[in-house]
């Protein structure tokens, strides 16, 4: 940490005093190792990198194992040991129509929530960025404020909104003119009885709580822009339109890559607005690949083998999207 | 002269339409802050509702007869047969103890990657990033059979570990950027007027870095306070030990109908987190500032 009077990091001047003649203690002694052979970072950096692998890394290596093995309610309590059962776990998966359907919701309820929260955040941070100072400040704070809301109560929130009966939504939509989608047949639409309502739900509260990040983190790129560039483009009779795609997007361009990423994989494993949408473990026809692999290791009969098996694949997915997020990241220079 | 009456006509017009637009602009934010702000405002305005204004043909913003009846229910702990302190000292005390850990923790780490060039230090970085990426349902699996087996299940302690180890990656991320931002100079001025490194990291680091702490360990305490997962899993049947998350959910679990006092429960929960970021934003903002013109 602290360079020499000289500028030579890691050579140590023996201070000159009363004890240079004395042999040096073991506490002195161990300074200078530790100076000499630069280990001060590594030092630091053990406790992160105990608790890291130890709650993180392991667990993750164990799911990789369990998956290969006959882990029920009989080996966790001990009863029966546990055998390992080869890719018996995964040929269950392949073959089971549940898997394939959870598989289904996970990747088109991403396919919807990502691009909805990208362009509906992306449009909020134009917005900021032209609107005065005082109104974009007060805008983005009250914006942070639904970030700020807990999944489970923006969840719980929306499900009131949307209740079948004395529910603002089903209320509004009923008095929305028909050729608008309205109309009487709106009332009393249960939004949680099946996937495609209970989905769109949880569309809504995935877009409500994560608009104001992407708004804010595009806010941010666009104070990075030259005024003058889209001043010139403007006097050569340039639309907002094509300003956005010829100058703003190409130069966030890093920004979007790494939102985008992002996106996908919270929206993919998108839990705890699911879990309380869709009544907890109650609806197996409305389980996303997540609350399946939940469901299979948490409901009675407890097969955890079999659900880390799913968690794996969970796993494995996730981290090819990650993958492409962290090339994405160091090509931005992040790890400078 | 008529050149210049004309010039300033049209120097009217584009006045005017300027005018207009910004007007449209700001019509436009109050929509953004409206649709931000109105599931809270419903969430809270149901909250002082009686029960016979839930269910109406025609819903009203406000409540006719405002109402405490709701919050005295949830406070009392009518329903689920414990007062709702009791829930929010639990989640207090998990979120404040692993804010605490996790920042210590990250501090360490923070400094070694922001100040120091070494080996692994790439390595260690993009670890961090992938960690931050692993499905935490997935990975509560391995934790439930592990924890059950080191007694740490219906534990308050278990969580602590768990939400400490899941800020680390993303306050770790974030600190580094305020270690690396404070100026070598008074570092190497202080070694030189004799400062050991215990005395620069007490004096010239940390009151510099602050400011950073109060920012990541915001976002630790969002993660820590609003976790969803864990908690369900490791807490399990131990009513008494839930924290609010948990409480929220098996409140409305269990009194599906009940919106006053879900709608209660749940300001309860969510008001005091908002109110917190609404007083700390001024600060986060001051504490960005004051960085770049130190920086």
């Amino acid at each position: 940490m602290v360079r020499t009077v000289s500028g030579q990091p890691g050579r140590v001047r023996v201070p000159a005093g009363p004890s240079s003649g004395a042999p040096l203690s073991f506490r002195q002694r161990g300074a200078i190792f530790i100076r000499r052979h630069r280990l001060v970072p590594y030092l630091l950096l053990i406790p992160s990198v105990l608790v890291i692998a130890a709650l993180i890394l392991w667990p993750t290596v164990q799911i990789a194992e369990f998956s290969f093995q006959n882990y029920g309610l009989s080996q966790l309590v001990g009863s029966s040991p546990t055998q390992w059962v080869g890719f018996a776990n995964y040929a269950q998966i392949v073959h089971d129509p549940e898997f394939w359907l959870s598989l289904r919701l996970s990747v088109l309820s991403a396919a919807v929530m990502v691009p909805l929260t990208l362009i509906v955040g992306t449009l909020v941070g134009l917005l900021l960025s032209r609107l005065g100072r005082k109104m974009a400040a007060f805008v983005s704070s009250v914006s942070v404020l639904a970030w700020a809301t807990p999944a489970v109560s923006a969840s719980v929130i929306f499900v009131w909104l949307a209740t079948p009966d004395g529910g603002v939504v089903d209320w509004f939509l009923t008095k929305v003119p028909t050729w608008l989608g309205g109309g009487a047949h709106w009332a009393g639409f249960s939004w949680t009885n099946a996937a495609l309502p209970a989905y769109t739900l949880a569309t809504a509260v995935v877009v409500w709580t994560s608009f104001p990040f992407i708004a804010i983190s595009v806010l941010a790129g666009l104070r990075t822009i030259p005024g003058e560039l889209f001043e010139s483009a403007r006097v050569d009779g340039c639309g907002p339109w094509r300003m956005f795609w010829r100058i703003t997007y190409p130069l966030l361009r890093p920004i979007f890559q790494v939102l985008f990423l992002l996106s996908v994989i919270w929206d993919f494993g998108v839990f705890t607005q699911v879990y309380v949408i869709i009544g907890e473990l109650g609806q197996r026809d409305e389980y996303n690949l997540g609350i399946y692999e939940y469901a299979t290791a948490f409901t009675m009969p407890p097969a955890y083998g079999l659900a880390s098996a799913l968690a794996f694949i969970l796993t494995v997915i996730l981290l090819i999207i990650t993958v492409g997020y962290v090339r994405a990241s160091v090509r931005e220079g992040a790890l400078q | 002269m008529t050149s210049a009456a004309l010039s300033s006509g049209r120097r009217r017009r584009r006045w005017l339409t300027r005018r207009a637009r910004r007007a449209g602009l700001n019509l436009l934010g109050l929509l953004v802050a409206l649709i931000a702000l109105f599931p809270i405002f419903w969430m809270v305005s149901t909250a002082f509702k009686p029960a016979t204004e839930w269910y109406t043909l025609t819903p009203h913003p406000l409540p006719a007869h405002p109402t405490l009846g709701n919050f005295r229910a949830v406070i009392n702990g009518s329903v689920v047969g414990i007062p709702y302190w009791n829930f929010l000292k639990n989640s207090l005390f998990v979120t404040v103890t692993a804010v605490v850990a996790s920042s210590l923790i990250a501090l360490l780490a923070a400094i070694a990657v922001g100040r120091f060039r070494f080996r692994f230090r790439t390595t260690y970085l993009i670890m961090l990033l992938i960690v931050q990426m692993l499905p935490q349902q997935a990975l509560v699996i391995a934790l439930f059979i592990d924890f059950r087996s080191l007694s740490l299940l219906d534990s308050l302690v278990g969580l602590i570990l768990v939400y400490t180890a899941f800020a680390l990656p993303i306050t770790i991320w974030m600190l580094r950027n305020f270690v690396a931002a404070v100026p070598r100079e008074l570092q190497e001025a202080a070694a030189i007027d004799g400062a050991g490194p215990m005395r620069i990291f007490w004096r010239i680091l940390l009151p510099l870095v602050a400011p950073g702490l109060v920012a990541t360990s915001v976002f630790a305490f969002v993660f820590a306070y609003n976790e969803f997962i864990f908690a369900l899993t490791f807490l399990g049947t131990d009513t008494a030990k839930f924290t609010l998350p948990i409480y929220v959910q098996y409140f409305y679990g269990r009194n599906g109908a009940d919106w006053g006092a879900i709608m209660a429960a749940s300001t309860l929960f969510t008001v005091p987190v908002l109110v917190f970021f609404l007083l700390i934003q001024r600060r986060l903002r001051a504490g960005l500032v004051a960085g770049a013109v130190k920086g």
